[in-house]
């Protein structure tokens, strides 16, 4: 079990962040993502695997300024 | 136009009104403030402002666009800047707030290359871009490079009304999100100078919190 934007989450293990996000339909050019309260390099969600436990926060962007 | 010879009151005259408002201990903290400002759109731009007028010593701007007629509905600038870089338009009217403060301007495009030169300086950076993927490049840019820098970014302020639906949310001990994060531009759903200027409103008053607190606590 973990919880991804406050609500909990049953993953296979091994599950990657990326696997995750794009099962979530994330546009990953428009996010940044917290884990356990740090922020997960873009690079490195492909090798981010999810553990039980594990707190996500994921940021998307929408556009204006 | 802003030049030196409209210059009527001296550095320390507007010191005086600074701290009559503010109280010198505060504004002692606010003059030696610094913060970046990426993007000098409608956030930008209003963010910009507010500090400006607070006094906060050292800003730095940065935007490689020019004033669009367009912009005039929601960003600070005025007819006679159309056709002029935001970077060189702001700054002009910045120092006609308080010609004492410490401006730099970079006139260039924020890329994943140019961050760590551009930001070396700044340890609060507001993000205020219009494109997601920009703001996104940003965010994520200044948290790997610089862990030890506070990011101040935006997310969610088309259309009007709503206002208590914008908020500044503490994402980490250096990243903080204001706006409803929902409310992306977009055909029918426009950028108001109302709406916008709550978003901006946010950053730069977490900006100051920062700058005079030091840390902050959002409950």
């Amino acid at each position: 079990m973990i919880r991804v934007n406050g609500k909990d989450r049953i993953l296979e293990e091994g599950t990657t962040l990326l696997a995750l996000l794009e099962q979530e339909g994330w546009q990953t050019g428009r996010i940044a993502v917290e884990k356990n309260g740090e922020i997960i390099p873009k690079r490195q969600y492909g090798d981010t695997i999810l553990h039980s436990g594990d707190v996500l926060e994921v940021v998307g962007f929408v556009g204006g300024g | 136009m802003g030049s030196a010879a409209d210059i009527t009151f001296t550095r320390e005259e507007l010191q005086e009104a600074l701290c009559r408002r503010h109280t010198p201990a505060i504004q002692e903290r606010l003059n030696r403030g610094r913060a970046a400002i990426a993007g000098l759109g409608g956030l930008g731009s209003n963010a910009a402002f507010a500090l400006a007028r607070i006094g906060v010593g050292h800003l730095h701007l940065i935007d490689f666009d020019r004033v669009d007629l367009s912009n005039l509905n929601r960003q600070q600038y005025f007819m006679r800047h159309v056709g002029m870089y935001k970077t060189d338009a702001l700054k002009e009217e910045l120092l006609e707030i308080n010609p004492y403060l410490d401006i730099r301007t970079d006139c260039v495009r924020v890329s994943e290359d140019n961050i760590l030169s551009l930001f070396a300086e700044d340890p609060i950076i507001c993000e205020a871009f219009d494109v997601p993927e920009n703001k996104a490049m940003l965010v994520n840019g200044i948290l790997e490079l610089f862990p030890e820098k506070i990011i101040v970014s935006a997310s969610g302020m088309a259309g009007y009304g709503r206002s208590n639906d914008i908020r500044t949310r503490k994402i980490t001990e250096h990243f903080y999100l204001c706006g409803d994060e929902v409310s992306g531009s977009g055909p029918g759903h426009g950028l108001m100078a109302p709406r916008v200027a709550v978003c901006a409103g946010h950053e730069a008053n977490l900006i100051a919190q920062l700058i005079i607190d030091g840390c902050v606590n959002i409950t």
